[in-house]
């Protein structure tokens, strides 16, 4: 039976995560203007997630699926108003939560994940004249008796300050096209591997960024990330189809980050103009309301909207049914509203919206960056469209 | 719990209902619009599919399965995926049905409920709309005032679904000493009601084959058992919601149907050497209307599954549906319209129905409830 109600238990752990989220809220602005600063394991007065673990134990198993309840607390934990760690979505799980991570559990070989597994593995696609259309790839992979041999720059490494090591992507076979691009692990301090810098951003600035080049990297030859050294005539190789798996993965994810600022953003406007004597009436017809209350409902409409489109995303992967239109749908619609609701909260809130008093504007800045990163909009709306339209990716570009 | 799944019975109905629209209502939905009239073989069609009887106990005749909003929401769905005006005429009649269920004594149920598990299709419908604009259901201006154990009703009603057929309406009237929808009753109206003057609507822009009336009450008296639900009345916003939720499901159904009729024509379409489909401009118009659709329907299952249970929660989340799917059905509509361009315009196609059928359904508080 369709239901959208929330357990007793899941509903306290949805709470507490907050709780425990906001618990930091004085220290949230030094950390924004101190953002080279790690803040320490534990914050003074900071309640910490060992609150939530033991209520995990309390859930039955006819609760909400584990995966679409990952994403309810994703978006509860993104929306709570003290300092985060990394980028804060979902629950800490230990080191090996990088993306370069989920790249190796899902392309890598028995032995490659069995001696890499324990790693924090950053994931590094992205080029200074590469973004999206990954296949067109400039750094090249040349193989070099035992070892590979890496040239070129990589930019928006996320957590690549901090891992101990990254999935690069580097093309053995330019005139291949996609089909020459495999994924590597780099660990630090390999010959020619350079941490150029730590990048300077808008907001997630306690998630770090860096920019890495190669000059002439070496690394041994059983770093190829699933061993296949061969370029497949025609089609996608293996290893490209093992990455794009991974963002099939990770899209709900970063589509509940998205929704998590617009939460934020929303309930805090909510909790302001209350105290101003503006709210919602539910009952009231649409024409019966003011124009800020009618911003509001606006503003609550879409920020659910993309909620449900990420839990259904998830929970299709609960089901182990196919995911990846779904993911695509919750990818733009978290993108949408991480970049409007923020703003539309600002705007029925006023000039003080903007103050570093408030914790408001910091939901806009964090909150940009989910309809870029995992895929921009404008993707989500390619592949959208080619599945719809029956078109392959050469057929609509 | 938080699930998508519907049960096999819902799987069930959808998949029979959508057959249905798609072979039976959407091939005729032009000529019917043009006629301005539902034919009684489509109603009857409707009503042989025993959605009514299944939600009338089985007490009273019927089948004496749970009413359930979600199960409704669907159906719609499904119903306005081939035709809205036709679908609206089939499930008008659920207004009546709801909210007897919901708020109805045990005498009102054994009077009226019976008439629902039969064969013959029964037309009745819920009267709220009235002549004023910006009509607030909140701020209504037809009266009920008690008159030793009776009521007196004041009032007109406007645009009421099934009006030319209908033998009994549900009439939402307002003390008027009292404000807001706490001071809203429903009367259950016989259409030879003395005072009760029944007259055809002069057209509609949209919905234009279901029969609407004007509804006048001229100190129309109604016996103290007219009142549903009896002394204790009925809670006038969950009704409400019921409806308006009810509207955003047909409506959503409409949107569907545009979508999936414009993505093979913007396949065969050619412009400039090639497929408009192959156009970012059209392509991600179409990629919108998708991610839309898909959207509005879990906004409006969310608002159906929470009234189904009376959750605290329900009245907002209808609100949200009913404000999410006014504004995306309406652009979705809009925009298929737009990917045909002239062809668009012109009625030999559905296009420019369905954007006055979406325009309509997203401004009238429902024709048809969940």
């Amino acid at each position: 039976m369709a239901d959208f109600r929330l357990s007793e238990v899941d509903q306290k752990i949805l709470d507490t995560v907050i709780a425990v989220g906001n618990s930091t809220e004085r220290h949230t602005r030094y950390y924004e203007d101190h953002e080279d600063e790690i803040p320490p394991a534990r914050l003074e007065g900071e309640r910490g997630f060992e609150e939530v673990l033991p209520m995990f134990g309390e859930r039955k198993p006819d609760d909400t699926p584990m995966m679409t309840f990952m994403m309810a607390l994703s978006i509860a934990r993104g929306s709570a108003r003290g300092v985060t760690r990394g980028l804060g979505l979902g629950m800490p799980t230990g080191r090996a939560a990088g993306l370069g991570n989920a790249a190796l559990q899902s392309a890598g070989t028995a032995e490659q994940k069995a001696k890499w597994g324990n790693l924090f593995l950053a994931m590094s696609i992205t080029e200074p004249g590469v973004g999206s259309d990954t296949k067109a790839i400039q750094t090249t992979a040349r193989l070099d008796g035992d070892e590979w041999v890496l040239n070129g720059d990589k930019i928006f490494v996320t957590d690549g300050v901090r891992c101990d090591g990254a999935i690069v992507w580097a093309t053995i076979d330019k005139s291949a096209g996609r089909a020459g691009i495999k994924s590597f692990l780099v660990l630090k301090g390999a010959p020619g591997f350079e941490l150029v810098r730590k990048e300077k951003k808008m907001g997630i600035r306690s998630s770090d960024t860096a920019a890495y080049a190669f000059r002439d990297c070496r690394i041994p030859r059983d770093s190829l990330l699933g061993g296949d050294e061969t370029v497949p005539k025609g089609g996608g190789s293996a290893s490209y189809r093992g990455v794009m798996k991974t963002f099939n993965m990770t899209r709900p994810a970063v589509a509940s980050g998205g929704v998590s600022k617009a939460r934020g953003a929303l309930d805090f406007a909510i909790e302001a103009l209350e105290k101003e004597g503006v709210s919602v009436d539910w009952s009231k017809s649409p024409g019966q309301r003011s124009a800020v209350e009618q911003r509001l409902v606006e503003l609550e409409a879409d920020t659910e909207a993309a909620a449900l489109t990420v839990l259904h995303a998830s929970w299709l992967s609960d089901m182990r049914q196919p995911n990846n239109l779904e993911s695509s749908i919750c990818k733009a619609k978290g993108g949408e509203v991480c970049r409007t609701v923020p703003q539309g909260a600002m705007e029925v809130l006023g000039g003080m919206s903007i103050s570093h008093d408030h914790v408001v504007e910091k939901f806009l800045r964090d909150g940009r960056i989910s309809d870029i990163y995992e895929g921009t909009g404008q993707i989500q709306r390619l592949i959208i469209a080619r599945e719809i339209l029956g078109y392959s990716s050469e057929e609509l570009t | 719990m938080i699930s998508f799944q519907l049960t096999d019975e819902q799987a069930m109905i959808r998949d029979s209902l959508k057959g249905f629209a798609a072979e039976v209502l959407a091939p005729t939905a032009r000529a019917i619009d043009e006629a301005g009239e539902v034919p009684a073989s489509v109603i009857k069609a409707g009503w042989d599919f025993g959605l009514l009887a299944a939600s009338v106990p089985e007490a009273y005749g019927g089948g004496g399965a749970e009413r359930s909003c979600m199960t409704n929401a669907v159906a719609l769905e499904a119903l306005g995926g081939g035709c809205a005006s036709q679908g609206a005429a089939i499930m008008a009649p659920g207004q009546f049905v709801g909210a007897l269920l919901d708020f109805g004594t045990e005498d009102q149920k054994a009077e009226h409920l019976p008439q629902f598990a039969g064969e013959t299709p029964v037309a009745c419908s819920l009267a709220i709309q009235e002549s004023q604009f910006g009509f607030a259901a909140e701020n209504q201006r037809t009266t009920a005032v008690r008159k030793g154990n009776g009521w007196i009703l004041n009032g007109e009603k406007r645009l009421v679904p099934l009006g030319g057929q209908a033998s009994q309406f549900l009439v939402l009237a307002r003390d008027p000493e009292s404000s807001g929808l706490g001071a809203v009753s429903a009367f259950i109206v016989p259409r030879d009601t003395e005072g009760l003057t029944v007259t055809d609507e002069a057209g509609t822009q949209g919905l234009k084959p279901l029969s609407k009336a004007r509804l006048t009450l001229t100190d129309l008296a109604l016996p103290g058992s007219a009142r549903l639900g009896g002394e204790a009345g009925i809670d006038a916003l969950r009704l409400v919601s019921q409806a308006r939720v009810g509207a955003a499901a047909l409506v959503l159904g409409l949107a569907r149907q545009a979508t999936d009729f414009a993505i093979p024509y913007a396949r065969e379409r050619v412009a400039f050497g090639e497929p408009i489909g192959k156009k970012q401009s059209i392509a991600f118009m179409l990629a919108d209307m998708h991610i839309e659709c898909e959207t509005m329907r879990w906004m409006v299952w969310k608002a159906a599954s929470l009234l189904e249970h009376n959750d605290p929660g329900a009245p907002k989340a209808a609100a949200l549906a009913q404000d999410y799917v006014r504004r995306k059905a309406v652009k979705i509509a809009d925009d298929a319209l737009q990917i045909f361009g002239g062809h668009g315009f012109i009625r030999d196609l559905p296009l420019e129905m369905w954007l006055r059928n979406a325009r309509t359904l997203t401004v009238l508080d429902g024709p048809v409830s969940v």
